[in-house]
């Protein structure tokens, strides 16, 4: 039998991390379990020959193709975009891209300011303190003066524009568009004991460097200096209520494939769109048969991942390709609500450098640019390190039939049922894309590419799991309140990509860690009242 | 290298890949570089099957299929014709088989300096990013606030 613990954390990625290191300073018993291991740099694959391979096997974005002991499959046959993730101590903070720009204003008032979906219970200007707080712990690099948004202050330089990102910027300023230095989670100067980017360039699939700031690595070490205990290879199956209605623990299997049942006065979980409900409808009891906190049905409900398209071109010259960070630039261009389109809010532009000589043989043969036979080689050499890409990253509207089950078959390597994944691109997200895409066509044209193709979507884009256990007011129409506690069950918190009532239109884990800081702050200020 | 498994093909089905790997990307005198049927690379490949194992094994009895025989036994001309229909069908068994060839050729020593490109892996040394002209945000430093205000 485990001691009981103050507070249990599901979860050790970008909000688990965060929500740990806040209530650290509380001094009360602290413990977090993680279904994955500690990552070591050492063995990241920007150390061998292999690393571009490598992010098609153990190092691939999805958990069914990636396959290590530490993942859990997901069935995404019945949705266009697969969803990804990495289970690990930093969680998908160590594959991310570190593109890291906020929500804008906007967006928490789509209601008010469009008539669609619902409003935040929270807005921008509440989390605000959350974002620069979490803006210094992660280590952001950036610049000052951006006119999307209200001022800012990134604490390091902006990563430098390259060639790629030169011919981006006099594309956009020969259009008149916006264009800004991406917000990034890499350290372009010494940080915080982090070495600074020295442009390995594969990013994604984790940085051998320790220049980009997934959380094992910036919250991890803190929040355990300061008394939080993390237990690894901890997979749990369910959260065990008591005869009061409260959560009680959880249980779940240690490394060694043991039961084991931790007791907590206090449950936060924070494992992504996909996981908490995942665990929620697997927590079924007689009090609560349709899942924990699920009294409004709404538990797995409102699934948002953010439709991509990617749209590339090749141009005269050898660019950047990968031997840099990939994101360099964004564009909020079209990003707020025009009532002159034919779609409701907007979407934001990420400029890509462009990819390795390996990646791109395999899209462009996939593609059928690419020929087999004599011609290859000609071919090739005309297209490699001459890509340059724009992503088109759609705001998703909340949809209560795009939603994570329980698959009745699948099950993890523990036994657990796996989530089951149904979605569909609604019909103002495709207008939004089609936009998009002429648009992003446009700058191409502009820059000088020439060959230009398209994805839409991105199959393997579902990096962004958000809105399935919503914020709200009502606890008819959401899952936690407007801090971050369950309706139903008052010692239980999600401070992940669940609680996001809209998606926005640009990559959530700012807008995650930022809500994960501020739900902890919210319960440090009520800590005497916490259950009331 | 990480090795993910090795190979459990039969000995026609290496010889139907090597084909494969051959006709795919043929050796070049014009740009100096093997083909991915050249001992070393064919060896990585097979060594590196991994996870598209299951895969490749389909692909190559799809051709075999296609063709009535196995592929390495196939007239030239008839290779090129069941390698477009098979092509044409996509899929998991075309993209695993072009990943598994494409993979190790192109990070082969030969091939990657035929390109001008170092071979060696990112870490430690990483790569130069020139700075750029910062001065291309005039103009947009200029333009009033995009964001619009909202109701608290």
């Amino acid at each position: 039998m485990n001691d009981t613990v103050d507070v249990l954390i599901i979860g050790a990625g970008a909000s688990g991390a965060a929500v740990a290191w806040s209530l650290a300073e509380t001094r009360m018993r602290i413990l977090c379990l993680e279904q994955g291991d500690w990552m070591k740099q050492s063995d990241y694959p920007s150390n061998g020959r292999d690393w571009e391979a490598r992010q098609f096997s153990d190092f691939a974005t999805s958990p069914n193709r990636r396959a290590r002991p530490t993942d859990y499959p997901v069935n995404d046959d019945n949705s266009p975009i697969k969803v990804l993730n990495f289970n690990a101590v930093g969680g998908s903070t160590i594959v991310y891209a570190a593109h890291y720009p906020r929500l804008h204003p906007s967006d928490f008032r789509v209601r008010s300011l469009d008539g669609v979906a619902d409003d935040w219970p929270i807005d921008y200007a509440t989390l605000e303190p959350f974002f620069a707080e979490n803006d210094r712990m992660t280590g952001v690099s950036g610049l000052t003066g951006d006119p999307a948004y209200p001022p800012k202050q990134p604490p390091m330089p902006p990563l430098p524009l390259g060639k790629s990102g030169t011919r981006f910027a006099k594309a956009m300023n020969q259009l008149g568009w916006h264009w800004w230095p991406s917000d990034a989670a890499v350290a372009t100067t010494e940080y915080e004991g982090r070495a600074p980017c020295i442009n390995l360039g594969h990013c994604t699939p984790a940085c051998t460097q320790g220049a980009k700031a997934s959380t094992d690595i910036t919250y991890w070490p803190a929040a355990i200096r300061a008394g939080v205990e993390l237990r690894t290879r901890c997979r749990v199956r369910e959260i065990t209520v008591n005869e009061h209605g409260m959560a009680s623990g959880a249980i779940y299997y240690d490394a060694d494939g043991k039961e084991q049942f931790q007791p907590a006065e206090v449950v936060i979980m924070a494992c992504n769109g996909v996981g908490t409900p995942r665990m929620l409808l697997n927590s079924v009891s007689g009090r609560f048969p349709g899942g924990l906190a699920n009294s409004s049905g709404l538990v797995g409900r409102n699934l948002m991942f953010h439709p991509y398209a990617q749209v590339f071109g090749y141009v005269d010259e050898p660019l950047d390709s990968n031997r840099a960070p990939p994101l360099c630039l964004w564009s909020m261009e079209f990003y707020e609500t025009d009532p002159r389109r034919d779609f409701v809010r907007g979407y934001a532009f990420q400029f890509g450098r462009g990819i390795g000589p390996v990646t791109e043989a395999i899209f462009s043969d996939a593609d059928g640019r690419l020929p087999w036979g004599e011609e290859h080689h000609r071919v090739y050499r005309k297209l490699v390190g001459r890509r340059i890409g724009i992503a088109v990253i759609g705001e998703d509207l909340p949809e209560e039939h795009n939603r994570v089950t329980l698959d009745p078959v699948l099950k993890d390597g523990h036994g657990i049922p796996a989530p089951k994944v149904d979605y569909t691109i609604s019909a103002n997200s495709w207008r939004m894309m089609d936009h998009g895409i002429a648009r992003a066509k446009d700058v191409l044209a502009a820059a000088g590419a020439t060959n230009v193709g398209v994805q839409c979507p991105i199959l393997n884009g579902g990096w962004h799991l958000l809105g399935t256990a919503r914020m709200g007011t009502d606890p008819e129409r959401s899952v936690v309140n407007e801090w971050g506690r369950c309706h139903d069950v008052r010692n239980l918190f999600i401070v992940d990509g669940s609680i996001f009532v809209t998606s926005g239109g640009v990559n959530p884990t700012s807008t995650i860690q930022a809500l994960a800081l501020y739900i902890a702050d919210s319960m440090k200020q009520r800590l005497a009242t916490l259950f009331d | 290298m990480n090795n993910d498994s090795e190979s459990d093909l039969t000995t026609p089905e290496l010889r139907d890949l090597r084909c494969v790997a051959a006709m795919m990307v043929p050796a070049s005198t014009e740009f100096d570089v093997p083909g991915a049927d050249d001992a070393t690379i064919f060896a990585d490949i097979v060594k590196s099957l991994g996870r598209d194992l299951r895969d490749v094994k389909a692909a190559i009895g799809t051709l075999a299929t296609l063709g009535g025989c196995a592929f390495a036994d196939l007239e030239a001309s008839r290779r090129d014709a069941v390698a477009a229909s098979f092509r044409e069908r996509g899929g998991a068994e075309v993209a695993a088989l072009s990943r598994a060839i494409l993979q190790c050729y192109y990070r082969d020593d030969r091939v990657v300096r035929s390109l001008g490109l170092e071979p060696r892996p990112p870490f430690p040394k990483g790569h130069t990013l020139e700075q750029g002209d910062w001065s291309l945000l005039d103009p947009v430093r200029k333009r009033p606030k995009m964001w619009r205000d909202a109701p608290p």
